[in-house]
């Protein structure tokens, strides 16, 4: 047991290591992929809400729709309430929660098909509304020329630099690295914790958790307002490195690679939302001159995965008699599930 | 103004049922959500493009080459994806991930092979005819004739032949259909064609109305997804019905709402009905 926890904390000690150290300096120069990494970054914050909703037993196809809000709403409260970055990249993730919990009070009743027929609609949806509420979001031409984030100062002291003044790509690479860090660690925090035990009860069984006193609406709320405010701090950073937003800035096919991205690194880590968008984002890069094909070879990999690789990549890690008993375990599982199915049909 | 209205809901409504009719189709039969319906009717559109408009034959033998390719992309789609995926897991999240995998790979491929321009083709009938105040061009007649005649051939094989028997008992129950003797399989198999099959007529006919492009399939899916959340997933009634309903709300929004905002309003009234009804009008608890 002590093993482990050392084992888990220099694994988290290299980690950090890594990300704060050691690919800055190798990629300090390189403005392309210092974008890359934070792009990674901003979509692995994103990815962490759509794993949530997995994680109670929902898939979730809306995350764009709530990323797309995020965005939006940052841009709007900087352009027009003039408010500062640093206060409207919070609030522009409180703004997605509250939508969150408007929409998901009802839909969260559906299951299944239902949930991710409606959450595919509503990312649809959410690109619509931004073209027709041309007022408030400039319509199809989008909010353009927004300002890099200031300078944030607490009664006179310069906690962070202006970004126009210091190098720009640079200061985002460590905003999305503190975010991503704070947002998975409250995320194992919270799987790990008895509010984590609750969620997973929902994914395995709502009507027993329900009869055993297990308030299930509020919780399947509570998960989907995480998510939604994730996706609204990932959808406002990602804005703010672009310094634009267009009603096409996350659409149904983000919402798809969100999903993918969870399902690769694999449904039942919490850290496989990171692995997942990180590998297939930055293989992706290396595979220059390929941009054009990247739907059909995400696509390609998306049903190879389902076909060899369900459980995802860091279900490879797992020792191999680990796996065997995993497998029969899930093979167990299936058949409980079918028959299931079966007494419900 | 009324009946222009009335009119042009029943020819959009016609043509969405058939739509809604092969996804609720594939649904009942596998519980696979097709999310590639949307890009197997913008196929469907294209296939119909090439034969009829490009290469010039006729029209009724563009329609059968969109129904043979169609039904070979769904049986190929089932026997080597669906059905391996299926027989290992029984998650939802597995068919989910593979059916917005296969949705995501024909749009591509359609983008890659037919291009990115807007195609249309010569009608295949003129002239228009008045119904009161109402005007209907003859090319949208055909369609409604066409979509009427393709839902009611659906429902008569369904119910009156030995295959369309097979296939009711294999949404009803998999293994009791198994138990006596329905090649469940096979049937699958044929299932997943025709459920293709609808798609792709449907794109045919539309193509010579208002022409195709290949960003068209997600819309068109999702389209589907709201008939079929409205009339309930799993049932031909509801999605007829589903089908029928969208057509005439949308064409009675465009009237009164010239912008975008039409889906807006049928987004926030779906979500209000759905709390009330979350199975549709006429789905069973939870498919």
């Amino acid at each position: 047991m002590m093993k482990t926890t050392t084992s888990k904390l220099a694994v988290l000690g290299i980690a950090l290591v890594v990300v704060l150290v050691i690919l800055p300096l190798i990629f300090s120069g390189k403005l392309y992929y210092m974008g890359v990494l934070t792009t990674a970054m901003a979509l692995s914050i994103a990815a962490a809400g759509v794993w949530l909703t997995f994680y109670i037993g929902r898939i979730n196809i809306g995350q764009g729709a709530f990323a797309l809000i995020g965005g939006y709403a940052c841009a709007i409260l900087i352009m027009k309430a003039e408010m500062s970055f640093w206060i409207a990249m919070p609030l522009a993730g409180v703004f997605s929660a509250i939508i969150g919990v408007l929409i998901g009070y009802p839909i969260l009743r559906l299951r299944g098909v239902y949930f991710a027929m409606i959450t595919l609609s509503l990312t649809e949806t959410a690109r619509l509304s931004a073209q027709s509420l041309s007022s408030l979001t400039g319509g199809a031409k989008g909010i353009i020329n927004i300002p890099l984030p200031g300078a944030l100062e607490i009664f006179g002291f310069t906690l962070i630099p202006d970004f126009s003044t210091i190098d720009s790509h640079l200061a985002f690479y460590y905003l999305a690295a503190v975010l991503l860090i704070a947002t998975y660690a409250a995320m194992y925090r919270l799987v790990n914790s008895r509010i984590g035990w609750l969620f997973r009860s929902l994914q395995q069984n709502e009507d027993l958790a329900s009869s055993i006193g297990v308030n299930i609406a509020m919780l399947r709320v509570i998960a989907f307002a995480i998510s939604s405010f994730l996706a609204g701090i990932g959808g406002a950073f990602f804005v703010a490195v672009q310094q634009s937003v267009y009603p096409n800035t996350f659409q149904v096919q983000d919402s798809v690679y969100f999903m993918l991205y969870c399902f690769l690194g694999g449904l039942g880590y919490v850290f496989g939302p990171i692995v997942g968008t990180f590998v297939l984002f930055l293989s992706f890069e290396g595979l220059q001159g390929l941009n054009e094909y990247q739907p059909l070879v995400y696509s390609v990999l998306m049903i190879a995965l389902m076909l060899w690789l369900p459980n995802g990549l860091l279900s490879l890690g797992e020792g191999r008699r680990d796996k065997a008993a995993r497998s029969a375990a899930s093979a167990k599982d299936a058949n409980v599930a079918d028959s299931d199915a079966k007494a419900k049909g | 103004m009324t009946e222009q209205v009335i009119v042009n809901g029943i020819y959009s409504g016609v043509q969405y049922a058939l739509i809604a009719l092969g996804l609720t189709l594939i649904f009942a039969l596998m519980n696979v959500l097709n999310f590639a319906h949307g890009q197997m009717y913008v196929l469907g559109a294209f296939v119909t493009y090439y034969v009829y408009g490009v290469l010039g034959l006729p029209f009724w033998l563009a329609l059968v080459a969109t129904a043979l390719t169609l039904g070979i992309v769904g049986v190929l789609f089932e026997k080597f994806l669906f059905r391996p995926v299926l027989r290992r897991s029984s998650r939802e999240e597995s068919s989910m991930l593979l059916a917005a995998g296969t949705a995501l790979l024909l749009e591509s491929l359609i983008l890659i092979v037919f291009g990115e321009k807007h195609r249309g083709v010569p009608s295949v009938v003129s002239g228009v005819i008045k119904i009161g105040d109402a005007y209907l061009p003859m090319g949208r007649l055909l369609v409604i004739v066409l979509s009427a005649i393709l839902i009611g051939g659906f429902i008569l094989f369904m119910q009156y032949t030995k295959p369309g028997r097979a296939l009711r008992a294999l949404a009803q129950d998999r293994e009791a259909a198994q138990l006596q003797g329905v090649d469940v399989g096979t049937y699958s198999m044929i299932g997943f064609a025709m459920g293709a099959m609808l798609a792709g007529m449907a794109g045919a006919m539309l193509v010579a109305i208002s022409g195709v492009n290949s960003g068209l399939g997600t819309w068109i899916s999702i389209k589907a997804f709201i008939m079929v959340m409205i009339g309930g997933a799993g049932v031909v009634s509801g999605a007829i019905v589903g089908g029928l309903i969208l057509g005439m709300i949308e064409s009675i929004g465009y009237q009164m709402l010239p912008g975008g905002e039409t889906y807006l309003f049928i987004f926030i009234g779906l979500i209000i009905f759905l709390a009330i009804r979350p199975h549709g009008l006429m789905g069973k608890p939870w498919g």
